[in-house]
Formats: C-alpha cells, structure tokens, sequence
C-alpha cells in the first residue's frame, strides 16, 4: 500500500478547514485549569449601589416574585411603623426588610456591572465610522449606519469596517483586537472560509470589497453588546422552572403565614403585621430569590471572560447537559501538524546515512512536516541543521503539490524525500529497484496511523530508496487526562477526522477518546448527531467552515470560532473569540457550573428555615404556651431580639453570598454521585447549621443595643 | 415480657411480613397492570359499562374517565343515602341529612371514609355493602389506577399514552382487591370479626341497663377497609370495636393490610419503568419515615411523664387494653402514614406530641407509605420536586428515570404539593375566624385547635380518622370538609396526569455517570429530608398552636 500525503491533505481539508494564522495561540485560561475564576471585587457592591436601589422600581421587581413579595412586605411594615411612630421594633424590621430588597438587587446590579466595561469598550469600536459605499463604479462616503444588507463597501489600509460582511474582493490582514482581544492580525479574503470580516474591525493593509449581510444595529457587535450587558438576558427554562418552584413555595408560606392570625387569637394573642411580615420574609426562600438572576448572568459572563459569546442562556445550560463532545483532531486533539518520529532504513542502508539523507533533502522542504524531519534529525541523530547556502553547488528542489518531493543535487548526488508513489515512480524513471522491504515498511507504518515518507538517492551505484520517515500526528500534551475527566462527567467524547479509519483508530487510541469518525465529510457529522440526539443525548461540537454551519445548527450546543465563516457563526449558539476549538471542554464546565450553583444555593435557602422556625415561632408564642419556650434551643434573648436577628441573618446571608453567586460553586469533573455527596453535604447541612450559628450571633450583638434586645 | 418490648416484636414481625409480602404482590401487580389479556368477566364488565379497554388514553381523557366515574360515585351514594327510607334491609334508620349524605358521598368516593356519623345507628345494610364497601374498592382501584398512569409515563417515551382507565380499574378491582379481601375477610372470620346480617339485638349491660347491637357484613368490610386504604368503619369505634378488630392478631394483621398495597406497589412501579431499584430507593425512602414516625410514638406513650401515665406503663386513655400502647402507637402511626384513617384507639387521647406525630404523618401528603396508588403518586411527585433541586447540584438540568424535569413537569408538581397544604391552613383559618365552627369544639386551649386542625388535615389528605371530640355533623362541617376531600383528591390527580401525559411524550435521556444516581441510599436521604423540610416545615406554626404546644407544655 502505498500512501500519498498530498492526497491525504486534501481530504482532509474539506472536514477541517483552514484556520486563520492566530489560532494555535494557547490560551492562558486553559493552563490555569479549572473554571471558577473571575474576582470579586468589593468595591463592585459599592459602585453598583444606585443601580440597586433604581431596581426598587415595582415594574422591575414584579420580574422575581420571592422578592416582590419582601417589596410588598417592606411597604407594609413601613406603612405601619409610620401609623406607630414609637414603635423602634417596627422600624428596624422595616430598614431591614429594605436592605434585604436592596441587598437582591445589588447582587443583580454587581453581576450586570462586570459586563458594562467591556461593553463600553466595544461601543467606542462602534461609533462613528464611516463607509465607502460602492454604487456601480461611483464610490460615496455614508454613514455606517445607513448601510443596508447586500450594500457593498471599501475598505481600505486604516478603515474600520463599518458593518458586518463577506469579502466579495480582494485579500487583506484585518486587526480583530476590538473583538477577540488578540492583537496578532488575521487574514481575509474573498471565496472559501475566511471571507466573514466583522463590523468594527480594521483593515490594517491591501484593500477588500464588502458585501454586507446584516442590518445596522443588529450586527454582531449589537449583539455582543447586549449579551455582555445583559440586556438581551432571557431566563433560561431551567431558571423558569426553578422559579416556578420557588413561586409555589412562596405562595405555601404566604397562606401558611396569613392563616396564623385567627389561630393566634384563638390561642390569646395578637400577631402584628410587622411580625408576620417579618416570619413570611424569613420562610420564603429570598436566598436564592435574590441571588437567581445575578447567578445567571454570572455564568454568561464567565463565558464572556473566557472570550466566549453565547447567543442564548439556553445555551449554556445545554452545555451542563452535554453527553457527546464531537472534536476536531486536527488543532484540538493533535497538534495541528503532523511531525516525524522516527526514520527506519531498509536492509543494507545504515540509521545514520538515511537521517543525513531526509535532512538533506528536507532543507528545501519548508512545510511544517518538513520542518520536523529536519528537527528530528538534529534531536536525535545530533545532526546540525545546515543552512542551503552552506553546500556548495547544490541545487534545492523545493516541496511542490505537484511533485510532492522535496530534495537537493549534490556532488553527484540526487537525494529525494517525499510521498511513497512520487518517489518510487521516481526511482523506477531513474531504471532504480525498489526494495522489497520499502513497501513492507510503509505498509506497517500506514496501520500504525503514520504517515510514511520515502527517502532515495541515486548516486554511482544508481538510484535505490534509502528508508523511510515516520510522520506522526502528535497528541497536544494533557488530552488524555482531560477526556478521562470528561469520561468520568458521564460525557463521552467522539474524534472527527477526514483520516483513513486505520490512522484515525490508532490516533483515537492513543488520545484516549471515546469514538471516531473517519474519512468524515459533513453529511457523516450531520448524521453521527442525529443518531447520538435520537438516543436522548446533547451533542456539542465546534466548527468554522460553511460545510459545518447545518451540523452546528443541529447540535444542541454549538460553537463557532470567530474565523470561521458568517455561515457558521450565525448556525451556532456560540461564538469562540479565540478560535479555540479545545475550549469546547471548558464551555461544558462553565454550564455545569451555573446549574450547580443554582442547585446549591437552592438547597442552601430552603435548608435554611429550619432555624429560622427555631429563632421565631418560640418567640411568638412562647408568652401563651410557655412549653414552646423549649424550642428556642439557640437561646435568643428576648421575642424582639429573635424576629430581628432572623430578619438580618436573612439579609446578610445574601451579600454574604453575593460573591459565591458570581464565582459560581467550585466545580471539580468527579462523577455524579461524589459531587452530590460533597454539595449536600456543604450547601444542605451546612444550610441547616450556619443560620443556628448566625442568628445566635447576630442575637448577642442585638442584646447589647438598647431599646431592642 | 414487658409491653415495649412486646410492641418492638410486633413491629419487627409486621415489618418482616411485609418484607416477604410486599415482592410477589408487587410483581403480581405489574403483571396486572402490563398484560394483554382481559378475563372473561372482567369483558362483561366492559360490554355492561360500555367501555373499550384496548384504545390507549391519553392524560386528559385518562383524567375524564376518573372524574366521570368519581362524579357517578359521588351521586350514587348521595342518592342511596337519601332514600334509605324507602330501601329494604335499611334496619328502619332513616333518610340521611342532605349535608351528611354529601360529606359521606364525597368521603367515600375520595378514598377518605371521613364518618360524620355512627355507622351502627345510621346505615342500613344495603347502603354499607352496596353503597359504602362498593366504593372501598373502586376508589382504591382509581387511586392505584392513576399511580399507574403516572408509572407509566416514566416508563413510556414518545408517546402520550397512559394506558386505559377502565382496564386498569377494572383489572385493579377484579384482580386484585377482590381476591385479597376474599383470603383476608376469611382470615378475619376465622379470628372472631362478624360476618351476618342479623337485626338489632337489645343486650343486657354488665352494670345494669341494655345497650343495642346489630351484626352485618363486617369481616368482609373491615377487610376492604385497610386494604383499600379506607378507613371507614362498620361501627363508629372502628377498628377498637371487638367485632371489627377482635384481637391483639387481627389488630396487626389489620396494620399489615392497609400497609400491604402501598409498599409493595414500589417493586410493581421498579419492574414497570425496568429498574428494580429505582422501586427499593422509593420503598426505602416510605421505610425509613414510617420506622422513624413509628419509633417516636412509641417512645413518646410509652414515656410520658405523669404518675397515672408512669403506673399504667404508657399513655393509656384511650387506648384498648387487648392491644396495647405498642400495638396501638403502630396503628395510629400507619393509619395516618396510609390515607386509611381506620383507627384503633383514640388519636385524641395520644400525648400531645402522639396527637402530633399523627397530624403530621398526614401532613406529609400521606406518602410513607400513603393510600393504594395516591401514597406512590405522591412520594413520585416529592422524588420529582427532590430531583429538581438535588439534580441541579450534580451539574445537569434535572432528570428522573430518564426524563427531564423541565418547566411544565414542575410547574404540575409545583401545584400539586400546593393544594393539601392550601386546604388546610385555608379552612382551618376559616373554621377559626368563623364564630359557630367553634362550638364544635369538645375541648379549649391547644387540644381544641388540635380538633379542628386535625379535622380538615385528615379531609384535605384524604385520611378519614379523626381527633375525636370534635362534633363535626354539623352543616359548615358536613359542607366544608366535604369540599376539602373532593378538591385534595381530584385536583391532586389532575396535575399527576398531566405529568404523566408530559412525561411519556419525552424521549428518554440515557443514564451516564454524570447523571444523579436515584437508586443509591444517599438519595433515599435526600428525598426524606426534602419531604420532611418543603412539606412538614410549610405546618409547623399550626402545629406550634396545637399539638406542640399541648406536648411540650408538660
């Protein structure tokens, strides 16, 4: 068998396209390792304060009904402790009631604001350009914002693009720094996969005509903007059913709250609405009412951080849900390039005579497959690089498509390397023998998922082949680790790869992964997601090129690299500014992550109640039927002290929370069962206990003041 | 052999009969409810009826089929009862009141057996045995048949069939309540209960003066009664009465018979939806609260303080000697964790914190093991509501036995475990601010709230017993409580089915090691804590008025 490298390139090109140069940059995120950055800064509570209390507004409130109901509250307390001025008790439940309204909002306010800078940076990016509009051959100055889809515009070395397009003509490198935060400048050029050029970006040389293809104010940066504010914000369905749940349990506690009256008479004594105000606030579960929203936004946020855009929060949870991961192999599991390995002589050829014959022959080869023969050469058979001036007289044959061999002419001797088939052909022309061992090698090489390349020289004793190179794809450094994490969250991962199954095997085999798909054209894709989603699972993938914009649309989580083509950043519910398709991995966590700390903090407030029916209902009865008095295990000082110091645990727990909420729970790849354990064990009994503590606390500072304790 | 040592071997005896029961039962059952075949007489019942049983139903015709023929039910007791006057073998009692007649109609049919009235001085034979034991085993048969349907929505995918109401009926009542009460009644006879249908007979009394008697079809009643998770006694002393419940045997026996159904439908709901031990975790979570429930009666009436109390070896008002404060704490601690409400000695007279334990076993939504069918379907809605919050913890959106707990299954679970409370705190609330429903009061203070509270808790859950003392055949009662049993019933099922309905149209999400194990003990943990603290906390300032407050005054 003999196996032709080019060839292969080529078919791999339709399943991987090409990417733009920038795209191996390693990201520093990845490094850092696992999600659950992102600082809190407290001096974010401070500057978000007026937007807290503009977020008073009832049309805002109305949004999360927990906290309406504490709105609600808060007003009648206050309407009361204004008919009995004198009543200090009235007041400070009042203020604190407040404070616990304000104290949700702000938590709202703190994660909004951390989208405002950036978002203010992409508004600068925006504003004021320009457009040379193209009408015929006659070419106007406009505005950006009077272009319509299917204008074409100029632009030129120093324009910013005015509008989000297709390359129609010509080729320029473009300087994307406004978006993707990364200064090495990309190229783009008309036809093929790098044609999307994005609005608010700059040509930095040559000149291309735009086709634009989206209408002002809902172009790409527009919708950056508002997903980074949070302006387009849609509650997930998730957070709806939760809210659904937390709506119900507000709406128990309500009736359970406002039918105490007449049993309380019955018993002899009066509640006052200050009171029972105060026992509904604390029942409800205002924790993760107030902390709901600000968790969502959080986690879209530590997307945006990490340069991911998602278009829709329905998104992200879908990617806490993810069971199939669809990668790449070519820049996400393997380096982008395939490297020589070894170099193997045939019978009667020395080690050393083959590495000095493919380096010499791979000087003039500057592909990257090149390249490596020459750094195998040096690293292993301590051969010095020679540099092509150095030889005298002799004449490079450099590596051509068409030839597919790469070679050099010296003192007599023709050395060439290159395609098995290009170079047997060549020895044959040249009246040459292949060894019968040539073929066994290559054959042997190929099943083992390399590449062989054929050295041969012809010389005095005529031409003959030398031995082979060994070309490798190799694995990026941690994959398997990552993928038996990934194995251990329950996601299976699946290699797509345009290889020959056997080469795709051996590659799967050593990354550690899951499955493959070989010899992968788009329609394969297409079906390998429908077939995993008819099974009930979530399929995630990335994708740059146009071929794999209907695939990205069917998966349930889809990203796009900023590089690749409109097609395909309009299929996908995400956009990776970087381009970097390992991050997939990283944008699951982030989606477990939020659902996590939404789970947590759920358990976390309604664990909470327990102690708080401890702090009040002795307190409130107690005067009638002494034996409830055992209850107030924790020892409150008096009735008042108790209601009140449960009213402000409840309100500190939430700032106390705050910066958990927009961190998000840490989150670790161990299967369900330990995180379960581990969570429940934090959030459920540390939920039961911490509010025991807290108000007993909270009661002795209260019993020092005057008036109240 | 000291009595709380006596009623921990009854305990351990009970549990280890119901261990051994509750497997071929429960497999039998799936059996049942999966198979193609109609007996013959059950086609009869289908061509009498008019009723095709193969066409698949889906949610909301499966849920006419259970209001229509509840509706029927409900009318033809009420109807039955108020022409007792004119019916043959009625004993010469009456006509019943419109307001009783409807509150007893309702009870019945709800699978309460609520009693505003003395079964020995006011129904005749025929409205006992064709009326009332004819709805002991139809309104169990509905309760199994809606726990079905919702088994099988978890079991089904892609489609939004729930099997057909009047098979899974039908079948439920020929199959297998019929045949059960048949060997239990017999077992019943055999140790002492009455089976006749003798006239009245007027008895000497041991201290001088008479007192009247009248047989009737008891043994088979009473076994129906636990079996079906009814409740509703033959005599007014119910299961305390020796021609119901003669002795210390038939007493646990009867415990064993209104547990039997509910536990073993765990195994019959993890061999329908293929995982035996998504049934044991359910089972296990029923297990663990009602040996925990059990427990701590015993040790509160045995351990009562009071020097009568500390003499007699327990709380004993109330209570009948021939059983035992042991016996008697596993009763009251079953008939309330079951929607039976059958008693054997007087809930009233329980310590304070007993009278509460009680109370809140009911609370629960009567789920450990709760009513034929209603106590499955209810511990599968509190797993649903469980699985939401823990799910989220374990970094998914939530799933259970494969399907996604998305927005409409929540929102149907969210009204559900609305509505029992609602009930409750509403018409208790109402009943207190009212100025006659008070007077119904036999006691002040705590107990009084007790009586009240436990009234419409029992109705609302559909339990059926009562904290005796209070008068409740009176018209805001009869009425009030009536309505409280229709709606904790019927509203309950709505949202069921119609989970059930969402649930089977789902494809299933195939289990990875990402996915919430809900087999494993800790969830089994999880599930009573979510049950213990989003059900019982939303009653704890109720329960602070009444029963703590009794119990912890001394």
């Amino acid at each position: 068998m003999t196996t032709d490298v080019t060839e292969q390139e080529d078919s791999m090109s339709t399943a991987v396209p090409t990417r733009a140069p920038h795209e191996e940059v390693p990201t520093g995120h990845q490094d850092q390792g696992r999600v659950g950055a992102g600082l809190f800064d407290p001096a974010q509570l401070v500057r978000s304060l007026p937007e807290a209390f503009r977020k008073l507004d009832p049309r805002v409130m109305v949004k999360s009904p927990v906290m309406f109901v504490v709105w609600i509250g808060s007003l009648l307390t206050t309407a009361f402790s204004f008919k009995d001025p004198g009543d200090r008790f009235g007041w400070t439940i009042s203020a604190w009631l407040w404070l616990t309204v304000v104290f949700a909002n702000l938590a709202e306010a703190v994660a909004e604001g951390r989208g405002k800078a950036q978002a203010d940076t992409l508004r600068k990016a925006k504003t004021d350009t320009v457009a040379r509009r193209l009408t015929g051959d006659r070419e106007e100055q406009v505005p950006g914002t009077a272009l319509r889809i299917g204008d074409l515009v100029v632009c030129e070395a120093g324009d910013v693009i005015p509008g989000d397009g297709d390359v129609v003509e010509g080729v320029a490198s473009v300087d994307e720094s406004a978006i993707t935060g990364e200064s090495a400048p990309v190229i783009r050029e008309s036809g093929g996969d790098r044609s999307a050029v994005t609005g608010g970006t700059k040509v930095l040389s040559d000149r291309i005509v735009v086709r634009i293809t989206t209408k002002p104010g809902e172009t790409f940066i527009d919708r950056m903007i508002a997903l980074v504010e949070g302006a387009a914000r849609q509650k997930t369905p998730n957070e709806i059913a939760l809210n659904i749940l937390l709506a119900s349990l507000t709406i128990a506690f309500l009736l359970a709250v406002a039918t105490l009256p007449p049993f309380a008479d019955y018993a002899g004594t009066h509640l006052t609405t200050v009171v029972l105000v105060a026992l509904l606030v604390c029942l409800i579960p205002t924790t993760i009412g107030a902390l709901l929203s600000a968790i969502g936004i959080a986690g879209m946020d530590r997307l945006v951080q990490r340069n991911v855009l998602a278009m829709s929060g329905r998104a992200v949870e879908a990617a806490g849900d993810v069971s199939t991961l669809l990668l790449d192999k070519t820049g996400t599991i393997t380096l982008g390039n395939r490297q020589a390995s070894e170099v193997v002589p045939v019978t009667g050829t020395a080690e050393a005579e083959l590495a000095d014959a493919a380096q010499l022959s791979s000087l003039a080869d500057e592909t990257p497959e090149g390249r490596s023969i020459v750094v195998l050469a040096k690293e292993t058979y301590g051969l010095r690089e020679r540099r092509q001036g150095e030889l005298k007289g002799a004449e490079w044959i450099a590596f051509t498509a068409q030839t597919r061999m790469s070679g050099v002419d010296v003192d007599g001797r023709k050395i060439r390397k290159g395609a098995a088939g290009s170079v047997v052909a060549w020895v044959r022309e040249r009246g040459g023998e292949v060894a019968q061992d040539a073929s066994e090698l290559t054959d042997r090489i190929s099943e083992a998922g390399g590449t062989p390349l054929l050295v041969a020289v012809e010389d005095a004793e005529g031409a003959r082949v030398l031995g082979v190179i060994h070309l490798k794809d190799v694995v990026k450094d941690g994959m398997r680790e990552r993928f038996d994490e990934l194995r251990r969250m329950g996601i299976k991962t699946v290699m797509i790869t345009g290889d020959n199954p056997l080469t795709a095997k051996a590659i799967a085999e050593e990354a550690g992964v899951d499955d493959f798909l070989a010899e992968a054209t788009p329609e394969d894709k297409m079906a390998l997601i429908k077939r995993e989603q008819a099974g009930g699972k979530l399929v995630a993938m990335t994708g740059d090129g146009t071929n794999d914009a209907p695939a990205l649309a069917q998966a349930d989580v889809g990203v796009a690299m900023n590089t690749g083509t409109s097609a395909a950043k309009e299929a996908g519910n995400m956009v990776d500014l970087d381009s970097n398709p390992t991050k997939l991995i990283e944008i699951v966590e982030i989606g477990k992550q939020l659902l996590i700390t939404r789970g947590a903090l759920t358990t976390f407030s309604i664990a909470n109640d327990v102690a708080k029916y401890f702090a009040i209902i002795p307190a409130l009865f107690a005067a009638v039927y002494p034996g409830l008095d055992r209850l107030n295990i924790m020892g409150l000082t008096s009735p008042d002290s108790a209601i009140l110091s449960a009213v402000v645990f409840n309100a500190l727990i939430i700032i106390a929370l705050v910066p958990l909420s927009l961190r998000g729970v840490r989150y670790r790849p161990v299967s369900a069962d330990r995180m379960l354990r581990r969570n429940l064990t934090i959030y459920g009994l540390g939920g039961l206990i911490a509010p025991f503590v807290g108000i007993k606390l909270i009661d002795l500072l209260i019993s020092l003041i005057p008036g109240i304790g | 052999m000291g009595p709380v040592l006596a009623g921990v071997l009854q305990l351990l005896a009970l549990i280890t009969a119901l261990a051994l029961a509750h497997v071929p039962l429960g497999t039998y059952m799936a059996r049942v409810y999966s198979c193609d075949r109609h007996w013959r007489v059950e086609k009869w019942i289908y061509k009498g009826i008019g009723a095709d049983p193969d066409t698949q139903m889906r949610w909301p015709a499966y849920l006419r089929g259970v209001l229509a023929f509840s509706a029927v039910g409900v009318l033809f007791l009420y109807l039955l009862q108020r022409l007792q006057g004119h019916l043959p073998g009625s004993l010469g009692f009456r006509a019943i009141d419109p307001d009783q007649a409807f509150n007893t109609a309702a009870s019945f049919v709800t699978n309460t057996n609520w009693q505003s009235y003395y079964g020995e001085q006011t129904m005749g034979h025929v409205v006992q045995t064709a009326g009332l034991a004819v709805q002991n085993f139809v309104s169990a048969a509905v309760g199994i048949a809606v726990a079905v349907a919702l088994v099988r929505g978890f079991a089904r995918s892609r489609t939004g069939e729930l099997g057909n109401f009047w098979s899974d009926l039908v079948r439920g009542t020929v199959r297998i309540l019929l045949p059960l009460a048949l060997v239990a009644a017999i077992v019943l006879v055999a140790c002492g209960a009455v089976q006749n249908f003798s006239g009245i007979h007027e008895v000497g009394q041991f201290m001088g003066g008479s007192q009247q008697w009248n047989g009737g079809a008891v043994a088979s009643q009473e076994a129906i009664k636990e079996l079906g998770t009814n409740g509703g006694g033959y005599f007014n002393a119910n299961s305390a009465h020796p021609f119901e419940n003669p002795t210390p045997f038939t007493n646990i026996f009867e415990i064993f018979l209104l547990l039997v159904i509910p536990l073993a439908l765990t195994r019959t709901f993890g061999l329908m939806v293929g995982s035996v031990r998504q049934g044991y975790a359910i089972l296990a979570t029923m297990a663990t609260i009602w040996v925990g429930f059990t427990a701590l009666m015993m040790w509160t009436e045995f351990a009562h303080h009071g020097p009568a109390l500390e003499l007699a070896g327990g709380a004993y008002e109330g209570k009948e000697v021939r059983f035992g404060v042991g016996s008697s704490s596993i009763f009251a601690v079953a008939t309330t964790l079951t929607s039976t409400g059958a008693v054997d000695s007087f809930h009233s007279s329980f310590t304070g914190l007993g009278g509460g334990i009680t109370m809140l076993g009911m609370m629960l939504g009567e789920i450990a093991p709760g009513g034929t069918g209603s106590g499955l379907y209810g511990m599968l809605i509190m797993a649903v509501i469980a699985v939401f919050i823990a799910g989220l913890m374990v970094g998914r959106t939530p799933e259970y036995l494969g399907k996604k707990i998305g927005t409409r299954e929540i929102k149907f679970a969210a009204c559900y475990i609305l509505i029992t409370p609602a009930l409750v705190v509403v018409l208790t609330a109402a009943a207190m601010a009212l100025p006659t429903p008070g007077d119904s009061m036999t006691n002040s203070g705590a107990h009084g709230f007790s009586e009240i509270l436990y009234a419409y808790t029992s109705a609302s859950n559909n339990n059926g017993s009562a904290f005796a003392g209070l008068n409740a055949d009176t018209q805001w009662f009869n009425s009030s409580l009536g309505v409280a049993m229709l709606l904790g019933r019927f509203l309950p099922m709505v949202f069921v089915l119609a989970m059930a309905g969402s649930l089977a149209e789902q494809r299933p999400v195939p289990a990875t090691a990402g996915t919430l194990r809900t087999e494993k003990p800790l969830f089994t943990g999880l599930l009573v804590g979510a049950i213990l603290i989003i059900t019982g906390l939303t009653y704890f300032p109720a329960l602070a008025l009444g029963p703590l407050a009794e119990g912890l005054a001394s």
